[in-house]
């Protein structure tokens, strides 16, 4: 069984810590998706994971057995790198074959296993080509190859896309997923992209600041997300964070606008300093007796919706995502609605989730 | 500087570093030690002991007349197959620069000359104006000049000092049209778009540019007058006639090997290599960084 | 500015085959001396090649001249040619090495090695002349092929060079190669060394160049006839005044004396120029 446990896994560089205890226990076939902004921490905890990097406290184990101390050639996992990492002198054959070879694997047995590889990515027509002859694509395929035939019981993925251009990306996207879902091996993909990660993970783990803020599948993030972070992280245009306060009808924002309490807002004191969050997607837009009223500054007519760039009362910034072609100008006062089921709150000092 | 990724080994980078660590002790370390202990000892008349002599050898070395002489002539010596060389071989790179597309069959035969060994570079040109037999050296006699550099002082050094230079057209040609060719071309547009013409163009833009090259080229050609004319002079003059030619370098040669004064030679040797450090340290500082290709 | 280059037209051209014909004319004088008879050398040089090529490159090739002991030229251009084969080959070797070790690995006293072999970029053998001979005495490597080689082994110049390559190969390959299970020595054969193709090609063509154009070292490390080397023994070959000098079978050595190296620049040109741009860094 090929799951991966991390336990209190620290790192630091010297005195400072860049990780600071992150544990969470990856099962067998599962993709993993760690995403976060840049140095956050998400890179140096996949390099542990593969033994590049030492790990300063806690434990990494693959497989049922603990790893802290073992070589990255004899973890029995792969690798695919930002930059494909592929040797420049040698064929792609060679290439996929290096590792295998090293590891005193049979001439035919070799030769199978890159077959069978360059089936499944279609890479046989170029086989015995060169990295420099191949495009950005074909040489992330070569890398991915590399990583299959040697048939580990992790997969580990370094932004592999993120030099590739944007329609190149959504299309390696969706056949990294197929793959990863037919060969069913474990796979820890780290992005800073937030798309991506919602669309590959099974189970997302958000970082920041050297910490995993939020771990859950994908869904869950995006409907109760733990932290004001998280929030803001997932979803794309990002969450409306506005400053609040529970007051005896409702909640009010910064300029007054009174919102209606949700649910989960019963118990919380009247006064205390809080974060409002709603997703743009959220807002509808309202009739006269809506509760948010926002003047019109900017709107992006994307075709499918249009996203309304507002201010409140008080100047604070509102985005809305409208349906359709919706009709509205610079200056216009818009009225918007919104479900108080979708309205989250959260502690103002600490960010999390009330 | 270090990269991020290494490999782990204890022994391993030891054993790799072993065989250049060992030449380099005891070819480099222990003789230059050697030269230093030689240096300030003095050899009894029989060479069985030798005793401390603090600087006096360096005093001596230093209050010859001869070595007095050897350091003002080696000094113009250098100073002259520098700026003999420096001209025509800028000349050359600014020709070559301009016809571009036969640029790479010119190259091709300046660059002979580094192939050449300065001894046998010394045969060439010594038979050329061997009095008597040269051609060149007949041609001279035919102007009137009464050409016999194996007596006259001053034509020996003119032979040599020309050789040398000759030998390094082609290391200075290069870097002039390396430098030149990283030039811009839409630096001298601009500037011919502003109403320069091809002089001025030259000599307020290009010039300035290669000043890094030619400062680099400069310590280089000392350093090579320096040291690495040896074959030259031992060739075509061996030092003469009446040590006209005789350079610093070639002084320690005769000094230690011939007249088998070690402790001098070997003072000789440290104000050498002081002098090298002095013009390698002056290369690196003031021209590492400014040189690009 | 190309068009303008073309209003001056020939300019350029005849400038440069001034320069061609300096650099050109001492070789090709002695090259037309070299196949002519004495005789005929001192009456007065023509400028088009003689008959005598083949009989003067064949007595100098297998029969040698009396001032070189009879010691055939033939038998110097080989031991010229071992010589600069091992210096060249040798030197690579070791500061691929020593360059890979540096770069790759964290040890104490890295950089105390680094800055004793760089050092010796200051410490030509112009500097160290008797003692190191005397080295070289005491070892009994007088008259060997040992003698004229190693002391020249351990360059400074390559180290860096290779440094500086080793340097810009990718984190990321190093990582890879580490998750495929290459050790320290397989990277390097596998992988480093392909790499450095280039850079070996540009520093055997200088190093060869290097090696082959001794002087001061062998004049001081040889005694024997038999293991003198072209240069030296072309120099020996001309008479001080006493002795005759066979002037046809000089010149036939000198031409045979820089034919090798000009052979390589010519045939290398990519490689040399790289080798020289990228020594001078």
């Amino acid at each position: 069984m090929a799951e991966v446990s991390l336990r209190g896994v620290r790192k630091s560089y010297g005195a400072t810590e860049i990780i600071h205890g992150v544990s969470c226990d990856i099962a067998d076939g599962e993709l993993v998706v760690v995403v976060g902004p840049s140095g956050c921490g998400k890179s140096t905890l996949l390099r542990l994971v593969a033994g590049l990097e030492e790990i300063s406290a806690g434990e990494i184990a693959i497989g049922g057995k603990v790893v802290n101390a073992v070589e990255p050639k004899d973890r029995d996992i792969a690798m695919v790198f930002q930059n494909y990492a592929l040797y420049p002198h040698m064929t792609v054959r060679d290439n996929m074959a290096y590792g295998l070879k090293i590891r005193g694997l049979s001439r035919p047995e070799i030769e199978a296993r890159v077959k069978r590889a360059a089936g499944i990515l279609q890479l046989d027509a170029m086989l015995d080509r060169k990295p420099r002859q191949l495009s950005g694509g074909q040489r992330q395929r070569v890398a991915m190859g590399r990583a299959i035939v040697r048939d580990p019981q992790v997969f580990l993925f370094d932004e592999p896309l993120s030099n590739l251009d944007a329609q190149l990306r959504v299309q390696m996207r969706v056949e990294i997923k197929r793959l990863q879902q037919s060969l069913g091996t474990t796979s820890i993909y780290v992005t800073h992209d937030q798309v991506e990660a919602m669309t590959l993970a099974d189970r997302l783990v958000v970082m920041h600041g050297g910490i995993a803020e939020q771990i859950g599948p994908p869904l869950e993030l995006y409907e109760r997300p733990a932290t004001v972070f998280v929030a803001g992280f997932i979803g794309s245009p990002a969450m409306n964070l506005l400053p609040a306060a529970v007051v005896e009808s409702g909640i009010a924002l910064a300029d007054g606008t009174l919102l209606p309490l949700p649910a989960e807002g019963g118990g919380i004191a009247a006064g205390r300093p809080l974060t409002l969050g709603i997703r743009p997607e959220h807002l509808a837009a309202g009739g006269d007796g809506a509760a948010l009223r926002v003047t019109v500054e900017l709107a992006e007519m994307l075709g499918a919706d249009t996203v309304i760039h507002g201010r409140l009362g008080d100047g604070s910034l509102l985005q809305a995502r409208l349906p359709g072609a919706a009709r509205a100008h610079a200056g216009d006062s818009l009225p918007l609605a919104v479900d108080p089921g979708l309205i989250h709150l959260f502690d103002r000092e600490t960010g999390r989730r009330i | 500087m270090q990269r991020r990724v290494v490999f782990r080994g204890k022994t391993l980078p030891y054993l790799l570093v072993a065989p250049q660590l060992a030449v380099t002790l005891v070819f480099f370390f222990w003789p230059a030690g050697q030269a230093f202990w030689l240096s300030v000892h003095r050899q009894d008349p029989f060479g069985l002991s030798s005793h401390f002599v603090g600087f006096a050898n360096f005093a001596a070395v230093l209050a010859d007349p001869d070595y007095l002489d050897a350091i003002v002539r080696t000094a113009f010596f250098s100073l002259a197959v520098t700026v003999l060389v420096l001209v025509p071989s800028l000349l050359l790179a600014v020709m070559a620069d301009r016809v571009v597309k036969a640029a790479a069959a010119y190259k091709t035969v300046l660059l002979l000359p580094y192939a050449v060994a300065p001894a046998v570079a010394g045969v060439l040109w010594l038979f050329l104006f061997y009095p008597g037999l040269g051609p060149l050296a007949f041609a001279l006699r035919a102007l009137g000049i009464d050409w016999n550099y194996l007596l006259n002082g001053g034509q020996a050094m003119a032979l040599v000092i020309v050789i040398a230079a000759w030998k390094q057209i082609s290391y200075n040609f290069l870097f002039f049209l390396a430098g030149l060719q990283s030039i811009p071309r839409s630096l001298l547009e601009a500037a011919a778009i502003d109403g320069a013409g091809g002089a001025r163009r030259f000599w307020t833009i290009v010039f300035p540019l290669l000043s890094p090259t030619a400062f680099f080229l400069v310590i280089v050609n000392i350093v090579y007058a320096f040291f690495e004319t040896f074959g030259v002079i031992r060739s075509v003059t061996a030092g003469g006639p009446g040590k006209s030619t005789e350079i610093l370098v070639y002084k320690v040669y005769y000094d230690g090997v011939v007249a088998l004064d070690l402790g001098g030679s070997s003072a000789q040797s440290v104000i050498l290599m002081a002098i090298v450090v002095a013009l390698t340290a002056v290369q690196f500082r003031y021209v590492e960084r400014k040189v690009h290709y | 500015m190309r068009a303008r280059a073309a209003s001056l037209g020939l300019v350029p051209h005849l400038i440069l085959w001034g320069g061609l014909l300096l650099v050109a004319f001492p070789i090709y004088m002695t090259f037309v001396a070299s196949s002519l008879t004495p005789q005929q050398i001192l009456a007065g040089m023509p400028l088009l090649p003689g008959s005598h090529l083949l009989a003067n490159y064949r007595s100098a090739l297998f029969e040698g001249v009396a001032a070189t002991s009879g010691e055939s030229v033939a038998r110097m251009l080989w031991n010229t040619l071992v010589m600069a084969l091992i210096i060249a080959i040798g030197k690579i070797a070791i500061s691929l090495l020593s360059a890979y070790a540096v770069v790759f690995f964290r040890f104490p006293l890295r950089m105390i090695i680094f800055w004793m072999i760089f050092v010796t970029l200051m410490l030509p053998v112009e500097v160290r002349i008797v003692p190191t001979y005397q080295v070289v005495a005491d070892l009994g490597m007088i008259d060997s092929f040992a003698g004229l080689t190693i002391p020249l082994i351990a360059s400074a110049t390559a180290t860096l060079l290779f440094r500086q390559f080793f340097l810009t190969i990718p984190d990321e390959l190093v990582e890879a190669a580490k998750i495929d299970g290459a050790g320290p020595l397989r990277f390097l054969v596998d992988t480093v060394i392909p790499l450095s193709r280039t850079n070996i090609a540009a520093l055997f063509v200088i190093l060869f160049i290097y090696g082959w154009n001794q002087f001061l070292w062998p004049l001081l490390v040889t005694n024997s006839a038999q293991m003198t080397t072209i240069v030296i023994g072309l120099t020996r070959m001309i008479g001080t005044g006493d002795g005759r000098t066979d002037w046809d079978i000089v010149m036939a050595t000198a031409i045979l004396a820089l034919l090798p190296p000009a052979l390589v620049v010519l045939l290398m040109q990519r490689w040399f120029v790289k080798g020289l741009v990228e020594t001078e860094k």
